[in-house]
């Protein structure tokens, strides 16, 4: 292939063996950007880790030469980022990098990203020295599979095509000119994908002696041709260039109530998940800032949403807080027997404090005052959390009912909640059957 | 005693605090693959960010990265332990080409998927050594409310300024715990941006002036070629072996971090006249030896607080403040004391001691105890 004057390439030698595939690609991309008349500038050229990755020297557009089978991902930031199809964004990369990549290829067809990836399929790594890669066919030979593959290798003209993103694929035999292939395919929107069928003289010449490339084609059952010529919407990144803050002054809680504490309060909530133990506790929290004093809400709970214990540790204090853990809490109110097993090692270790704890359970042996309150019977499962906490400053009036109140009835739970049930129901004498001497709780 | 406060304040967690922070320092993009503790940051950058996107899995979210950082804009994610993981082989690539990020390690109980709801501070050993060869990887690290919102920006300062990759590190707890916070506590945040060559010769990517660090051009620049490679380049990026030129390169990459580490050194130093102790605490267990130091000294006893929170590189300052002191005691939450490691090595020092556990934060009082011990 003749060409007048070299553009996108330095005079220097290519950096290939002789006779490798790699060359002919590198001749024909130069070409095929001259026939579109691209500027250099307007290219950058992302390569992958393998031999066809160090022509990355050679070109004279802008380049970016990264990690093996990552070049697409990488390409696909580059792309993404310059949001703008007159910039051409082409990625080298071999069988090798496609095989431990097969992803990002997948991802950058799926979404459409601008780029064209052109892939040296010579059916086994180069660079390390000719292993195979999931693209060697059947009976294909390399120096680390002297009796050839078992398996067809990876079409991944099919695969590719069968992603609905990709605006174009194709498979050429890389020999003599397919600059026209190429140049339709820079030319095209979106993502598109061509990939190139040679052979490495140095390892796949030596280990098929005699080999010819389009017999391996053939016999491989891949097929020269154009899988997918299509118009799709090509990715375009979207830049916010409006905002809100994600807190405002406006957001601020206002102090309305007066508060009694004289030292900090350390509160643990220990339920179950799904029955408002962590919006019971931003309750407590929030009712605690309303009332003036500074507030801190840890929350614990396993992976599982939805399962399992939930348990939150607030703390409130008129002075700044600084270990937010609560290892010796003051009060505990435990709602369910998930929260029962969560809070056991705590109980064990208090050295005083109170345990509220709901009358279906049998609370372990505590130092703190063990009080009984059926706050599932008498508010339900989902509510026993928000009885709790109404039921803990019942008891404690560490700062001022209206301050729960306030809080509580801004929040949408309030709507469907019947206080005047709950208030009437946590100041019923109840009589604690649980405990040898029945005695009776106000 | 009625206590009046007289500011109203919000509740807030540490991820709100970082990501308005970097918002408002001009990051452009969040790429994020979804983990828990890390989870918060992803959705409040959905919210914040002028451009989000959700990787398909973390190594493809570090090499979007990359591509956004080669064109000019600041990318941050967030992720844990077993993204990071993930991530390594492309946070050196970043590092090899000098491109700034920020990556926001959220600290969870390990090994492998461990505990994803448990905090831990259990990162630090691999960070120390992330970068093959022995290079630093700048880690910064939050210690309070206030720190989420300054350090966040001067992490990412760092990063810019040094083109570099930097870590925040934080934990479970300094992201998802609720607490009231004061806006008027929030100092003003400028706009960073990335500076680009403007000089008449012809740009050479990797050349360097008495900074040592490179100026910079995007890729698609109309002028002048850009290159970057993460294979061993000389100042033009092209690939070499082991060329004089090319080698110096990359030992720049260690000395641009060493020269310029004043500019980006970040602890609080608490002295106390007359103590021989020195705790020495950061990240999350920061808060425990802040309350174990009050208590102590109400109790009478003498003891001085280090906060690091530029952790790697580790500075000569910190050594100048150690040396003060007959007792050391560095309280972490992990099984072997990393940092104590990494200050200390691993035969230690008869004079140093740590505080360690793991699945559960360090308490006041057992660093307390670890303090007066005899
Ligand atoms: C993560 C990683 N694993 C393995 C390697 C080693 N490696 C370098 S190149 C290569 C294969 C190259 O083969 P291919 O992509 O087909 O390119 P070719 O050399 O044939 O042009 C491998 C496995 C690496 N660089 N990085
Ligand atoms: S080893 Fe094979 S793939 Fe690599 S340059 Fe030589 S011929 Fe080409």
């Amino acid at each position: 292939m003749e060409l007048e004057k070299k553009k996108f390439l330095t005079d220097a030698d290519l950096p290939f063996c002789k006779g490798c595939g790699h060359n002919h690609i590198a001749a024909n991309t130069e070409k095929a950007l001259q026939l579109l008349g691209y500027d250099p500038m307007n290219v950058v050229l992302v390569t992958d880790i393998g031999c066809h990755g160090i022509i990355d020297k050679s070109f004279l557009t802008h380049t970016v030469h990264g990690l093996h089978g990552r070049s697409v991902a990488l390409a696909t930031g580059v792309s993404a980022a310059l949001n703008n199809p007159e910039k051409k964004v082409i990625v080298f990369i071999g069988d090798g990098g496609a095989t431990i990549g097969m992803q990002h290829l997948i991802d950058a067809a799926h979404n459409g990203f601008n780029m064209t990836v052109v892939i040296h399929n010579n059916m086994l790594y180069g660079m390390t020295g000719g292993q195979p890669s999931e693209f060697t066919p059947a009976g294909f030979k390399t120096p680390t599979l002297p009796d050839g593959g078992k398996k067809t290798g990876y079409d991944i003209c099919k695969l590719i095509a069968a992603v609905e993103g990709a605006s174009y694929v194709c498979r050429l035999e890389g020999i003599s000119d397919f600059s026209e292939q190429l140049a339709e395919a820079f030319s095209k929107k979106g993502f598109s994908l061509v990939e190139v069928m040679e052979i490495c003289p140095s390892y796949g010449v030596k280990s098929n002696p005699g080999m010819k490339l389009s017999k391996v084609i053939e016999n491989a059952g891949l097929i020269i041709n154009k899988f997918v010529d299509r118009e799709v919407d090509n990715y375009k990144t979207e830049v916010k260039t409006e905002f809100r803050s994600l807190f405002s002054e406006s957001d601020a809680i206002q102090t309305k109530f007066p508060s009694k504490l004289e030292k900090p309060v350390r509160l643990m909530l220990c339920g179950s998940a799904g029955e408002g133990v962590q919006a019971a506790a931003e309750f407590i929290l929030k009712a605690g800032i309303t009332s003036g004093l500074n507030g801190t809400k840890k929350g614990s709970y396993p992976v599982t949403v939805g399962v399992g214990f939930s348990a939150a540790e607030i703390i409130l204090s008129s002075e700044e807080i600084l270990y937010t853990g609560s290892p010796n809490p003051d009060v505990i109110c435990v709602t369910s027997s998930d929260g029962l097993e969560y809070a056991r090692k705590t109980l064990a270790n208090m050295k005083g404090g109170k345990l509220f704890i709901d009358s279906s359970l049998k609370a372990p042996d505590t130092k703190a005052e063990v009080i009984y309150f059926p706050f599932r019977e008498r508010g339900g499962a989902k509510n026993s959390s928000i009885y709790s906490i109404f039921y803990f400053l019942t008891k404690t009036q560490l700062f001022p009912m209206d301050s729960l109140l306030s809080v509580f009835n801004e929040n949408k739970i309030a709507k469907k909640f019947d206080q005047d049930k709950m208030f009437q129901a946590l100041n019923e004498p109840f009589v604690d059957g649980l405990t040898d001497n029945k005695k009776v709780i106000v | 005693m009625s206590v009046e406060i007289k500011e109203n304040q919000l509740i807030m967690d540490g991820s709100e605090l970082i990501i308005e922070s970097l918002a408002r320092s001009g990051a452009d993009v969040f790429i994020g693959y979804p983990i828990t503790p890390a989870n918060l940051l992803y959705s409040n950058s959905l919210e914040r960010f002028p451009s989000f996107f959700a990787a398909p899995d973390e190594i493809s979210a570090l090499q979007w990265m990359c591509g956004f950082s080669t064109t000019g804009k600041f990318p941050v994610t967030a992720t844990s332990f077993p993204g990071f993981a993930l991530m390594l082989e492309s946070v050196n690539m970043a590092y090899m080409m000098e491109l700034p990020m920020l990556i926001i390690l959220v600290q969870r109980l390990g090994p492998a998927t461990g505990s994803a709801t448990c905090g831990a501070q259990g990162d630090l050993a691999l960070l120390t050594g992330a970068i093959s060869g022995g290079f630093s990887l700048p880690v910064i690290s939050v210690s309070s409310m206030k720190d989420c919102w300054e350090l966040s920006h001067n992490a990412m300062k760092m990063a810019i300024d040094l083109r570099t990759p930097v870590v925040l590190l934080t934990s479970k707890e300094e992201i998802m715990t609720l607490a009231s916070f004061a806006i008027s506590q929030l100092s003003e945040i400028n706009l960073l941006e990335r500076k680009q060559y403007s000089g008449a010769e012809t740009f050479v990517p990797y050349k360097t002036n008495e900074t040592l660090v490179p100026d910079f051009l995007p890729v698609g620049d109309k002028k002048n070629q850009v290159r970057y490679t993460a294979s061993t380049h000389d100042q033009k990026g092209i690939i070499q072996n082991t060329s004089k030129e090319a080698i110096d390169n990359t030992k720049r990459l260690e000395l641009k971090h060493q020269k310029n580490l004043k500019h980006h050194l970040y602890y609080e130093y608490d002295g106390e006249k007359g103590a021989n102790t020195l705790l020495i605490s950061y990240g999350i267990t920061a808060s425990a030896s802040r309350e174990a130091v009050k208590n102590l000294r109400e109790q009478g006893e003498k003891v001085s607080l280090l906060i690091p929170k530029t952790l790697l590189p580790v500075a000569p300052e910190y050594f100048d403040i150690i040396e003060k002191y007959n007792k050391i005691v560095i309280a972490e939450e992990n099984l072997s004391g990393q940092y104590r490691k990494i200050l200390f090595g691993e035969f230690g020092n008869k004079k140093v001691s740590g505080v360690n556990g793991i699945a559960e934060m360090i308490t006041p009082d057992r660093i307390t105890e670890v303090v007066l011990s005899k």
